[in-house]
């Protein structure tokens, strides 16, 4: 009846496990007596959970994040104690335990706080920006964001049912294969993956077509904001990359499951299969992540310098070239497995090359802050002091992408020192800038200000005393997952990597703080004009928090920079003579009921429950039906209607003056 | 005081201090490239820093060009500037990775020595074909001869690590790797697994000890008095898991049990694996 599941499943084998599981199902009474206590469960279903609006699904892709960051970092937290304690000792974790725990985290963060928070933004912004009024599949969009949720509440779940892989975020076989993994952890990592991956693929697919078909008049290729550029080859890199995953996942799935062989020791399987495809996708996904807060770097360099973006050609032939050579060097994660010189060369010269686009790109932010007029919002510090640590990175980068130096480095916590350094500045502070940044316009009030700068300052000082260490631990050759570690000369530069960690959790505090206050003053901190920046661009021509259609008329665009060009010409908010009746899309319940019904079908999978399987599977199917057989999926809003929001709108614009 | 200590250690960081020609030139590599990139590297922190406070929009005195965005020089140095670092250091990579090829056999008057190397769970099983003897845990070789190591897994993939004489390279079962090493002084240093495979793997570290041929030959003797043998049949017993082993004598091994160690994973069903590289 109920597969492999047992009374066992429970985390008692440890009282920190027991302990994180209360945490977690703590939390989750405590949001459901909160909303309860609100009365809030129905403004919840109609309003959030059942839009199709990119902006609300964008939202609720950043709120996503946002809660896995935390559950991310107190992971990181935990591993940072460990190992500062656990010199000739156990530390205060079993192996077990701290198995679990750097698999997690790896996870967590790259699959469902790092590809959420992506994917947010892109929601909230692209259609903004290219002047349109949704994407060009808003139910598609929803399923995406609930089979992305479903795959982070398997995650969350395995803290509480069973166990968590300990296989690490790559999930190397044969250690994650069935003879030698025979418990559910590597399934719940699986399922995870493949679900949340489908979600992926599909937001893909759904914002090629909406760049490319759903751009407002005039806007050609060459006129579109370099956050949609980088969208753009992002999406064209996951609808590519992510069948990559899915494919060495199902696999998987099929040696555990199925008793096969494509990724065991014996019986004709290879590993070696595994790890090329996991990096296929692997390596394209670290520029999936990174392209988008290029993006959002050159969005604001240029909205704070007060300047036109220098070199705008440069950085998209530069984000087109890096989007292709990404698919090119993935060999370079495993230097060491024994390919011949010529093989190892290759793909290490072609790492380099992508150095080439990535270095244009930070000259351009650089010429554009040359001559400019630095107002130093928390979104400009984000960038400068991305700027300062992303060069870093890179040249360790460059250093373990010649063969023979990776020989010494790889797999130490110089490697782990190295992709943090690309992935917090890089890709982490590029989001947290497109945050605070794009915050006044998805919710109509200003985000505030100190504590937003207060968050930057403890992350970038936590950051560099968290990692700095790790390089140097590398060099001493300190390997990667130690539990423990018999060497007390590591033991200094531990202690002051958990210092480090204990500044970004201050700076995690600064982001609670810089929320409760600035909802708290929302009343006093509205944007009435829709345009707190002096934007250049056009999601600050319409209202914040934009309309259901984002704009009354669609725009027609003359420049790169629509919206100042519209300012400069005197023809920035004209009223139109008329309203036209507008077709939305309607609400639907269908995303979610899939999404839940995906969560179950994963962890009916990983307790081999295949009743609930099949179960699951047909009510997703049916609900698939049951929307393709429904015509009336949109509704129309009256051109009256239209016209009371505009007038509301344009009271609040003149009452500023 | 603080950083003068965290110097003084780590001018004895096993990668700052390699005790062998290999490591000595995957050093080098790293410092050279480290000098090249630091040319770029600088000069964009330094600017960055300067151009925001230059910049800053109280500093009215600055020169203001909000539409300046173009201009075909300096858009063609961003290009060149990390085009002819990239050049250089992809010559520097192309040329070390030929001439410090895992698999390419030291030059060197003395004579190799050949040393067969297993990953089990959670130990390394070092075999010497010529010597007719095993150690767990433990690698022992002449100072100043080569070492050649054909290596291994019996167990899930690890990575045999030792970082002052000859860097990593994984350990896969079914599969041989190699990795050539050599010592230039008599001394002990740290081997160990960097590629995470289970509950013991923190503690699967290994002695590497390098010393005169005499002592060599004297240790191999005391080898031989262990009078344990390592064959098919008390080879599981060995193989299976087990932490922190302590380091082990076997007077004597079955020939070609390391090949067998590999053939038991290729021979099993079908015989797809792929071919070995030699």
């Amino acid at each position: 009846m109920f597969g492999k599941l047992t009374i066992e499943a429970l985390p008692f084998y440890s009282p920190i496990a027991a302990g994180g599981a209360a945490v977690t199902v703590g939390g989750a009474l405590l949001v459901a007596i909160v909303l309860t206590w609100l009365k809030a469960w129905k403004y919840l279903w109609t309003d959030w959970l059942t839009s199709v609006d990119h902006k609300r699904i964008g939202i609720m892709y950043v709120v996503l994040a946002l809660i896995m960051l935390l559950r991310g970092f107190v992971d990181a937290l935990m591993m940072r104690a460990q190992q500062a304690m656990a010199l000739n000792s156990g530390g205060y974790l079993p192996p077990e335990h701290f198995d679990q725990i750097f698999s997690s985290h790896g996870t967590i963060m790259i699959f469902f706080m790092a590809m959420p928070f992506m994917t947010g933004l892109m929601n909230v912004i692209v259609p903004l920006q290219i002047g349109t009024r949704d994407v060009a599949f808003p139910w598609l969009n929803a399923v995406s964001l609930w089979l992305s949720a479903a795959g982070a509440a398997l995650v969350m779940v395995s803290l509480v049912i069973g166990k968590f892989s300990t296989a690490g975020w790559t999930g190397y076989p044969p250690y994650s294969g069935i003879e030698y993994n025979p418990g559910v952890g590597v399934d719940y990592w699986i399922w995870a993956i493949l679900i949340s991956g489908v979600g992926s693929t599909m937001s893909g697919i759904n914002f090629i077509v909406t760049i490319l078909k759903r751009r407002a008049p005039g806007m050609t290729l060459m006129r579109m904001t370099p956050f949609v550029w980088t969208a753009l080859v992002a999406s064209v890199l996951m609808a590519f990359a992510f069948p990559a995953i899915t494919v060495a996942c199902g696999l998987l799935a099929l040696d555990r499951l199925a008793g096969m062989h494509f990724f065991t020791n014996a019986h004709g399987g290879n590993m070696m299969n595994y790890v090329n495809l996991f990096w296929i996708w692997g390596h394209p996904e670290v520029y999936i992540l990174i392209l988008p807060a290029f993006g959002i770097f050159s969005e604001v360099v240029s909205t704070f310098s007060r300047k036109r973006l220098f070199g705008y050609e440069s950085l998209v032939y530069a984000t087109a070239a890096i989007g292709i050579l990404s698919f090119t060097v993935w060999l370079h994660h495993f230097f060491t497995m024994g390919s011949s010189a010529n093989v190892n060369a290759f793909f290490g010269v072609m790492t380099m090359i992508i150095a080439v686009p990535t270095g244009v790109k930070v000259f351009n932010w650089l010429l554009t802050m040359y001559r400019g007029r630095i107002e130093f919002h928390p979104s400009m510090m984000w960038s400068i002091g991305f700027i300062v640590t992303f060069v870093i990175g890179g040249m360790t980068g460059v250093l373990l992408a010649i063969p023979p130096a990776d020989f010494l480095m790889h797999n130490t916590t110089f490697l782990v020192a190295h992709f943090h350094n690309m992935i917090i500045p890089g890709v982490l502070f590029g989001y947290l800038a497109g945050y605070m940044y794009w915050f006044p316009k998805a919710f109509g009030f200003a985000f505030h200000r100190g504590w937003g700068l207060g968050a930057f300052w403890c992350w970038i000082i936590g950051f560099y005393l968290a990692f700095m260490p790790l390089y140097l631990l590398g060099l001493k050759g300190m390997p990667r997952r130690m539990e423990t570690y018999n060497d007390p000369t590591w033991q200094p530069y531990l202690l002051v990597a958990a210092s480090g960690a204990a500044v970004v959790l201050c700076g995690i505090g600064c982001m609670v703080m810089q929320l409760y206050v600035s909802i708290r003053d929302r009343a006093k901190t509205r944007d009435l004009t829709g345009d707190p920046f002096d934007g250049r661009t056009l999601e600050w021509s319409t209202s914040s928090p934009p309309p259901p259609y984002n704009f009354a008329v669609i725009p027609t665009v003359s420049d790169r920079e629509a919206f100042l060009e519209m300012k400069e010409k005197g023809i920035a908010w004209r009223r139109p003579a008329a309203y036209e009746p507008i077709r939305i899309p309607s609400n639907t319940p269908i995303g979610v009921i899939l999404g839940a019904f995906g969560f179950v079908l994963g962890f009916a999978m990983v307790w081999h429950i295949w009743w609930l399987v099949v179960a699951s599977g047909v009510v997703m199917f049916a609900a698939v039906i049951v929307r393709s057989s429904n015509d009336e999926q949109e509704f129309t809003m009256s051109a009256a209607e239209v016209k009371a929001i505009e007038d509301q709108r344009y009271r609040l614009l003149g009452s500023r003056s | 005081m603080a950083l003068l200590l965290g110097a003084c250690d780590l001018k004895h960081a096993a990668v700052i201090d390699p005790k062998g020609p290999i490591a000595l030139a995957e050093r080098n590599l790293l410092f050279d490239a480290f000098c090249v990139m630091m040319i770029v590297i600088v000069p964009v922190i330094v600017l960055t820093l300067w151009f925001a406070w230059r910049y800053r929009a109280s500093n009215t005195k600055a020169t203001y060009t909000p539409t300046w965005s173009n201009s075909v020089k300096l858009d063609a140095l961003t290009w060149l500037i990390p085009a002819v670092i990239v050049v250089a250091v992809a010559v520097l990579l192309w040329r070390s990775t030929h001439r410090l090829d895992p698999y390419r056999p030291l030059e060197s008057k003395e004579p190799p020595i050949d040393v067969q190397v297993v990953a089990q769970d959670w130990k390394w099983l070092f075999i010497y074909p010529e010597q007719g003897i095993a150690v767990v845990n433990q690698l022992v070789f002449p100072a100043g001869r080569p070492v050649s190591l054909r290596i291994t897994s019996d167990t899930v993939m690890n990575s045999f690590y030792v970082p002052q004489l000859a860097g990593q390279i994984y350990a896969m079962a079914g599969m041989q790797t190699r990795l050539q090493m050599l010592a230039d002084q008599p001394g002990t240093f740290v081997g160990r697994n960097s590629q995470y495979s289970g509950g013991g793997y923190s503690q699967q570290h290994f002695e590497v000890r390098a010393m005169s041929q005499a002592d060599f030959d004297a240790w191999v003797g005391r080898a031989k008095q262990a009078g344990t043998s390592l064959d098919a049949t008390t080879y599981p017993a060995l193989a299976a898991k087990s932490r922190a082993n302590p380091i082990t004598y076997y007077s004597a091994v079955e020939p070609k049990l390391f090949d067998s160690i590999i053939d038991k994973y290729r021979h099993s069903g079908h015989a797809h694996s792929a071919p070995v590289r030699r």
